[in-house]
């Protein structure tokens, strides 16, 4: 029977089958570790005096909590949040007992746990990815079933290297045609959730298909499986084909030589084969796609850039009205109101959605001889230090700073607004990052979510724009 | 884990859907390195506005909430579940509930009850209307019972269930399967070694 990359993916990790009274046990050969959602579950294993079952299985990283502001004298990252440092201080302590791997702050390879992955080629086609965080389903991009789980599980990935599963639903996204000048691969996401909702996709894993996924690079894919979790889905998928052996090829942890070989041959036989079956289907035209911009408290509430904010009396369903007044009243939007020329305090480039070398190079290729508006803050957050480095060696930095953004050190920074970067109450942000639930970066801020484009276009106007205009596009 | 069989409690509605898990716990309460004391910090930005429905007197000691479809979407802190469980809730009842929310809430011992749009309806009415509504749940039979005399059957996946109504350790489950895992890794190669030098 034609197999979807999904089923081969899953088949191939079936440890024990389901049955009736059971979930399915499934082998999981990545599993990434960071601060926030590990401490927890290496307690439950000093309780019980167990071992981590498969340390080089196992890479940790810091990324959540740790601060971007720049380094001091001795070349390190103060860490002044004593709690933070703790949990940070916690992590170490728990790697060197358990034979754990961790790139520690400020170190060349650490990171964004879902930047460093990939970079380090540790993510690869067919694999289990699973790791404390929602946003793993980033890894999907490579044809890895990659998702988020709880801190619970996390503990049974550590003792076992397993995890129990109830076999989720496919759903196929296929995005045929091309995307025009100033749309990216942040706007087919963002429009895919404001076309499914925050909801849609709960049970399903997403496989993105079509010609317009096809011809995107694996960052732009990255972005994309990135926010499948902001449609509720178990996690998202694209096939690996050329693209992905030629981003992989030479990475610290790719296959060498023969080993490679055999790899990519083994990678080739992952693909959806003809005539498999998909449980649902999605269809969207890459051709008639704008900038989208978020105007709500979900990501689901999104618009192309030159619409209106819609309105509550017009929703057909009691609670969609609700809850549209109360984002709209949070983010102090009335309905009807276009959001182009909107003001806005401070603009986030970063986060495991955009905060890749190619994410910094749109922005920078905007900004690059533009100066930021007076009064408008830029925050330039590298997903990592390999990222970083590679921005400075192309002279990035200095395209940021001389415009007026400040280039920070590696981390989630704003995305989560744990490490003292963050909102104050009131303030309006454009942000690359991949939510803008009520308070997500700071108390009381309110997040329009766009691509770096989008981002750097507003930063030099002081107030949402439209990139395309800058850009010489006719919309 | 205790076992959890059956139990009652005053409802309490926060009629909002899409309640996402950065609402349920903000993301600057993670900092901790363990559970103590998250129940304080459940809705916290809510909660800031003395209005709120945590606030009211008759929230002290609910044991079910009654919330908005898809509750639970965004993050996988299990700290929500956590939070939730801290300030005294043993189940929470909505249309549908993100994935890993639900994952994690069964792990803990917090009952993630899935009714329809109308009995939903009906239970957030019915705690607009009487702040004392009283509801129980029967986990062998699947049943919350309402105080009308109702009786609305929710699914639960068996292995939830078994594990919940026993107290069963889903990590001693898996433990138990070492020989079946050991075969599993003798069978296949490594896809990948952090440990290897040169990275
Ligand atoms: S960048 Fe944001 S979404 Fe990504 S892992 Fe960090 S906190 Fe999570």
């Amino acid at each position: 029977m034609p197999k979807t990359l999904f089923e081969k993916v899953w088949d191939a990790h079936v440890v024990q089958a389901a049955d009736d009274q059971s979930p399915a046990t499934l082998y999981i050969d990545l599993h990434l570790v960071h601060e926030v959602t590990s401490p927890q579950a290496f307690t439950v294993l000093r309780e019980r005096g167990l071992r981590v079952r498969r340390p080089d299985h196992t890479v940790a990283t810091m990324d959540h909590s740790t601060p971007t502001t720049p380094r001091g004298a001795d070349g390190t990252i103060p860490v002044t949040d004593a709690v933070a440092r703790k949990q940070l201080e916690q992590l170490v302590a728990n790697c060197r007992e358990f034979g754990i791997p961790l790139f520690e702050l400020g170190t060349a390879n650490q990171g964004i746990v879902h930047v460093i992955g990939p970079e380090q080629g540790l993510t690869q086609p067919g694999m289990t990815i699973v790791c404390g965080d929602s946003h793993t389903s980033t890894h999907g991009a490579f044809g890895a079933l990659a998702f988020g789980i709880g801190t619970s599980e996390v503990g049974h990935v550590l003792a076992t290297q397993c995890l129990l599963q109830n076999k989720p639903k496919t759903c196929e996204i296929r995005v045929e045609g091309q995307l025009q000048p100033g749309v990216t691969a942040k706007d087919i996401i963002l429009a895919i959730i404001a076309e499914i909702g925050v909801g849609g996709g709960t049970g399903y894993v997403l496989e993105y298909t079509g010609s317009a996924i096809r011809s995107l690079s694996m960052e732009e894919r990255m972005t994309i499986c990135n926010m499948s979790i902001e449609a509720g889905a178990r996690a998202g998928l694209i096939a690996p084909d050329e693209t992905t052996f030629e981003w992989l090829k030479g990475r610290p942890h790719a296959p060498k030589g023969a080993a490679w070989d055999q790899a990519v041959a083994e990678w080739r036989t992952l693909p959806s084969d003809p005539g498999a079956t998909y449980d649902h289907t999605v269809v969207l035209d890459a051709n008639t796609l704008a900038p989208m911009i978020t105007y709500g408290t979900n990501p689901g509430m999104g618009m192309p850039i030159t619409g209106r904010v819609p309105s509550p009396a017009a929703q057909a369903d009691h609670s969609q009205r609700i809850a549209l007044d109360k984002a709209l009243q949070y983010m102090g939007l009335e309905p009807e109101q276009a959001l182009l020329d909107h003001p806005i305090d401070v603009v986030f480039i970063g986060s495991c959605t955009n905060s890749r070398i190619t994410d910094l190079r749109a922005a920078a290729d905007i900004l690059r001889g533009n100066q930021v508006a007076p009064g408008v803050r830029v925050l330039v957050v590298p997903g990592s230090q390999q990222v970083k480095a590679q921005a400075e060696a192309e002279g990035l930095d200095q395209v940021f700073t001389a415009a007026g953004a400040e280039w920070r050190e590696a981390g989630c920074s704003m995305c989560i607004a744990m490490n003292g970067d963050q909102l104050q109450p009131g303030q309006y942000a454009v942000s690359t990052s991949n939510r803008n639930f009520e308070g997500r970066q700071g108390r009381g801020g309110r997040t329009f979510l766009a691509s770096p484009l989008t981002a750097a276009a507003t930063a030099i106007a002081g107030r949402i724009a439209d990139v395309r205009e800058l850009l010489g596009v006719a919309v | 884990m205790e076992p959890i069989t059956t139990f009652a409690g005053r409802a309490v509605a926060l009629p909002i859907e899409n309640i996402d898990t950065d609402q349920i716990i903000p993301a600057r309460f993670l900092k901790v390195t363990d559970k103590a004391g998250l129940g304080d910090a459940l809705f916290s930005d809510w909660r800031a506005n003395p209005e709120f429905i945590l606030n009211q007197p008759h929230a002290a000691g609910a044991k079910i909430l009654v919330a908005g479809h898809n509750f639970g979407c965004g993050s996988s802190r299990e700290h929500a579940p956590w939070a939730l469980l801290g300030f005294g809730f043993q189940a929470v009842v909505s249309t549908y509930f993100a994935d890993i929310f639900r994952n994690n809430a069964l792990k803990n011992g917090l009952l993630p009850i899935v009714v329809d749009a109308a009995t939903l309806d009906q239970l957030i009415s019915m705690c607009a209307e009487d702040p004392d509504t009283l509801l129980s749940v029967d986990l062998e039979q699947q049943l919350l019972l309402l105080p009308d005399g109702r009786r609305v059957p929710f699914p639960i996946d068996a292995f939830s269930k078994h594990c919940l109504i026993h107290g069963v350790d889903q990590l001693g489950y898996l433990q138990a399967q070492a020989a079946a895992i050991a075969a599993y890794e003798a069978r296949h190669p490594d896809r990948v070694n952090t440990l290897a030098a040169g990275a």
